[in-house]
């Protein structure tokens, strides 16, 4: 089919549903939403089956629930240990009355430390860095919320790691377990996190091990799949090679795979750190402390300095762990070992033990040594609200006007078109959608889903959430796209941009509610602007990269065909680039709709809102069948412009 | 010059495909056969004798089955069919443990793309072999030494192969594969990624190590030049099956068919032609000059020449006959013998 049919019907669709929306005031109750009857119970199955694992199932003579106690002890002891190395020192007595006997680690020592341990991995200037950003969190008075994050993912990170390795491993070695994996962590990744903190808090109680738990299922998933790919992706003839030296399996696996796969297991580190701190936050819900319950909590109070300051820690502490284990994956060995005795031997490790030891004798007559004196804290905190202040009242008006200009041109009339479309109808529009970029398979795929969505009683939640995320993503893709055109421009604007995106990225994603909240109040037009700011990431990202990754002799052919700098773009560069931007498309609706679940804070009215109450309500059932609803929009989008674009690609390839 | 058999195999094949073993039931199948039903047959009822202390040349383009079939030789690949005997036992009919066994003490294998470990230095790389048997590490170090010196690369010994060069890479996997001293030696394109006067190089170097060791050798090249300065005998593939095994002098003289002959129009008959393929019986009193029946023609050709008189020519201290400047000529110019 061409292109110019493949448009043509395309538009008739968007007439047709136009009028559908319209007569659809006229329309019998059971068309525009699922009837009733249609409705499966799915909520009350789930809560039964939960209550009957936390009750009554038995594994053999130990009960389910003296399991998860069981697990959750074995977390919680290095927990604590960590917790009373980094927060809370040796104490005696509870509460207000307890004294400290031996103190935490002071704030000197850690950040000596964390320069030793830069220098050790790389050089002094990596330890600077890591110093002075543990520095930051001293100075700004987030020490101990930056120390109560860092026991809980020092934890968390480690197994993580460790639990995606295995199932990595296993799933390379057979197949059968990369079948069963791979579904699951499809839904892993795609429920949002806030449906499974539900069964997380049924099963292990309000707390920090709840949380720990949360992360570590959170953040595991691409290390299984980066795992499996970098074992697959050793290089045949080393593998040969292993065969050839009489390597037993487990020889081949610990000496040879490993070590060889390793500069492409750290990226699953760095994943797994990254994931592990985005989830700070939400995991404060449930009773992780730290900087995740600084930012809820200034959230809550809209304390936008409080927020930010919280935020950057996060992200602070993000960069330092990034970069150590970076580096530590990356440190050359076979370095000269210095002679002599052991503190010569070992120079680092003895400067640092000098300090703990200096700092926590002295702390007790100079405390400044010990804890961070208050008196020398800075804060922004009067800066972001001041600025806040003055936009509020300077431009207030101006806001204001965009604000009601958009809702009601835009947003308001979009959201009625998705309310008003009728069930059948776009289970039909999903389901040929499906036939025609993927065929049979396909089809049948968007027909389940979209059937799923609709047995679930939450229609209207589905076509709100639909609503939302449509718009964010379009917006998203109007921003970033051109965005992306430019950075892959030139040079500096590519710099400039990339810097920018880096650092919309390692931000926390709830920080960016705090100013939208401040400037436009709750809602959904806040809600808006907050997943458009965080989808924007890919969509310029990808484009970007599309556009560079053109093959440099067919722009120097259009060159030598005397296209000018616009034809090359809109002719050569471009369309070569879409199956690239299909795939940054992809990525943005992903996190528009993970965005959405936290934006339930504003107060949307869409699946995030419900899971949101299925948490503060503990409704087991309720929140994972939103949760089910919202990775089934996920699921669905994933693969139509995963099709797409292997479609476009083939196209491309084919006439090449 | 018959050396006792090292390894052989009979009737061997590898088939890939939807359904390999069905398609062999009813017999050997043709080529056609195989590509009709959706398989490709990447070795067809390969038999061959590899001799001991022989350097045995497998010359095939890409794609011809070389790699899959030295990887049946040496059982990283299981064989559809047949059966591959070295020192006389089965290897097809070993145990896993067993192979391990084999392979740790008595088989080495050098890499098209050197293969080495890239978190290990040269020493470390060189001793890998030895660790994974469990020997101790003074031991496997001062044997790691010993071979990183038979290759020339004194004083590389705390690099890592990114800090080397591809030739220096080459010495270092040659070293590794000689590290636990095997009879049985397996090359799969060793020199294939080197830039040509490197290959010169190591082509030098690699005669020198083998006058020293004797291994037995199945040595791989698509290079028809590569394979008539090493080898003893040479085998030319197509499509996964054998289409000649002989020496590089019958094999340029006689080619099998005009796929062989394609492949030896090109080369100098000096380069293969020996003495004693042109010897005539002695025309007189033999000569006081005396030169060995193995010794090439071109090796040969400048002495005989300026000599300008017949030359004795000797097969085992035993008088063959005598070689005229004028039948060395004629080889010069290329006219057939
Ligand atoms: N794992 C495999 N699956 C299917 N076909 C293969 C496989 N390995 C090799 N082949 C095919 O077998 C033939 C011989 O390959 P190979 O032994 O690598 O050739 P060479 O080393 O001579 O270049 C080729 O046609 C190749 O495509
Ligand atoms: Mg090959």
């Amino acid at each position: 089919m061409t292109g110019a049919m493949r448009g043509l019907s395309a538009l008739a669709f968007l007439a047709l549903a136009l009028l559908l929306a319209r007569a659809s005031a006229d329309l019998p109750p059971g068309l525009l939403w699922p009837p009733e009857a249609l409705h499966l119970p799915m909520a009350g199955w789930i809560s039964a089956a939960m209550a009957w694992l936390t009750d009554s199932a038995h594994l053999g003579p130990v009960s389910f629930k003296d399991l998860t106690r069981g697990f959750a002890a074995l977390v919680e002891a290095p927990y604590q240990a960590l917790r009373v190395l980094l927060v809370e020192g040796i104490t005696e007595g509870r509460g207000r009355r307890a004294t400290v006997i031996v103190p935490p680690l002071s704030w000197l020592a850690v950040t000596v430390a964390a320069v030793a341990l830069g220098h050790y991995a790389r050089n002094l200037g990596l330890g600077l860095i890591a110093g002075a950003l543990m520095l930051y969190l001293a100075v700004f008075g987030q020490w101990e919320s930056a120390m109560v994050t860092l026991s809980s993912i020092a934890i968390a990170v480690p197994l993580g790691v460790a639990g995606g390795l295995a199932l990595g491993i296993a799933a390379w070695r057979w197949r059968g377990v990369e079948r069963a994996l791979a579904p699951l962590l499809d839904l892993m990744q795609t429920v949002p996190t806030f449906a499974y903190l539900v069964p997380v808090l049924v099963l292990f109680g309000f707390g920090p091990v709840a949380a720990l738990l949360a992360t570590v299922i959170y953040a595991m998933p691409p290390m299984v799949r980066v795992t499996l790919l970098a074992l697959r992706a050793v290089p045949s003839e080393i593998m040969d090679f292993a065969a050839m030296a009489g390597c037993t399996p487990g020889q081949r696996l610990r000496k040879v795979m490993l070590p060889v796969a390793l500069p492409d297991l750290m990226v699953g580190v760095n994943q797994v750190i990254m994931l592990s701190l985005n989830m700070v936050i939400i995991a404060s819900m449930i009773g992780a402390g730290g900087l995740g319950f600084d930012v809820l909590n200034a959230l809550r109070r809209l304390d936008i300095g409080g927020g930010i300051e919280a935020g950057i820690a996060i992200t602070a502490l993000a960069v330092v762990l990034d970069r150590l284990g970076q580096a530590l994956a990356a440190r050359p060995g076979g370095q000269l070992r210095a002679v002599g005795p052991w503190w010569r031997r070992h120079p680092r490790t003895a400067l640092v033990l000098a300090v703990i030891l200096a700092t926590t004798a002295l702390g007790y007559l100079i405390p400044a040594l010990q804890i961070y004196p208050k008196d020398w804290q800075l804060t922004t905190r009067t800066f972001w609200a001041d600025l806040m202040k003055a936009i509020n009242v300077n431009y207030f008006d101006q806001l204001e006007a965009l604000r009601a200009w958009l809702l009601e041109y835009l947003m308001i009339p979009v959201k009625r078109f998705f309310l008003a479309l009728p069930w059948p109808f776009v289970l039909g529009l999903a389901t040929l959608a499906g036939w025609r970029l993927g065929g049979l398979r396909l089809a049948a795929l968007a027909l389940a889903l979209t059937g799923f969505l609709a047995a679930t009683g939450l229609w209207e939640q589905a076509m709100t959430t639909l609503y939302l995320c449509g718009l964010g993503v379009v917006l998203a893709m109007l921003i970033g796209v051109p965005l992306g055109v430019l950075a892959a421009s030139s040079e500096a604007a590519g710099k400039a941009i990339g810097a920018v995106i880096d650092t919309l990225q390692t931000l926390p994603s709830f920080v960016y509610l705090i100013p939208v909240v401040m400037l436009f109040r709750v809602g959904d037009f806040s809600a808006l602007i907050a997943v458009v700011l965080y989808a924007l990431v890919p969509a310029v990202r990808y484009t970007a990269h599309g556009l560079r990754g053109v093959a440099p002799e067919l722009v120097e052919a259009a060159v030598v065909c005397g296209c000018t700098r616009g034809q090359i773009l809109r002719k050569v560069r471009l369309p070569l680039a879409v199956p690239m931007v299909l795939l940054g498309l992809n990525q943005t609706i992903l996190l528009a709709l993970s965005m959405l679940v936290i934006t339930a804070l504003v107060g949307t009215r869409d699946l995030g809102q419900e899971v949101y109450i299925a948490l503060t309500k503990a409704d087991i059932g309720r929140g994972i069948v939103a949760g089910l609803a919202v990775a089934a929009i996920a699921i669905l989008a994933d693969r139509l412009i995963g099709a797409a674009a292997q479609g476009a690609r083939a196209r491309l390839e084919g006439a090449a | 010059m018959t050396r006792p058999v090292k390894l052989a195999c009979r009737a061997v094949w590898k088939l890939y495909g939807p359904h390999p073993a069905r398609l062999l039931q009813s017999g050997a199948p043709t080529l056609d056969a195989i590509r009709a039903s959706g398989h490709v047959g990447a070795v067809r009822d390969v038999s061959l004798e590899v001799g001991e202390g022989e350097i045995f040349v497998i010359m095939g383009l890409s794609g011809s089955g070389k790699s899959t079939l030295v990887r049946c030789l040496s059982r990283l690949i299981e064989p559809t069919a047949g059966e591959i005997l070295y020192d006389g036992e089965d290897l097809l009919k070993a145990s896993p443990a067993r192979m391990i066994e084999i392979r740790r003490h008595r088989m080495g294998m050098v890499f098209q793309h050197f293969a080495l470990l890239p978190h290990l230095t040269v020493l470390e790389n060189v001793g890998f072999p030895l660790e994974v048997q469990g020997v101790a590490r003074p031991a496997r170090e001062a044997r790691a030494r010993e071979v990183i010196a038979l290759v020339g690369l004194q004083g590389r010994e705390g690099h890592y192969p990114r800090q080397l060069s591809g030739g220096q890479q080459q010495r270092v996997g040659i070293a590794r594969s000689l590290a636990v001293e095997p009879d049985l030696w397996f090359l799969d394109e060793p020199f294939s990624a080197l830039d040509p006067l490197i290959r010169r190089e190591m082509q030098e170097e690699f005669l020198r190590i083998q006058r020293q060791l004797k291994k037995t050798i199945v040595f791989i090249t698509h290079d028809f030049d590569e394979a008539i300065r090493l080898a003893d005998r040479i085998a030319i593939m197509k499509d996964g099956a054998l289409v000649q095994v002989a020496t590089p002098e019958d094999l340029v003289l006689a080619p099998a068919d005009d796929y062989v002959r394609a492949f030896t129009a090109h080369v100098a008959r000096a380069k293969v032609v020996t003495l004693g393929r042109i010897a005539a019986p002695l025309s007189g009193p033999a000569p006081d000059l005396a030169l060995p029946a193995e010794m090439r023609v071109d090796e040969a050709a400048e002495r005989i020449v300026t000599e300008n008189r017949p030359v004795a020519v000797t097969r085992d201290g035993q008088i063959l006959g005598e070689v005229t400047p004028q039948a060395v000529i004629a080889v010069l110019i290329g006219r057939q013998p």
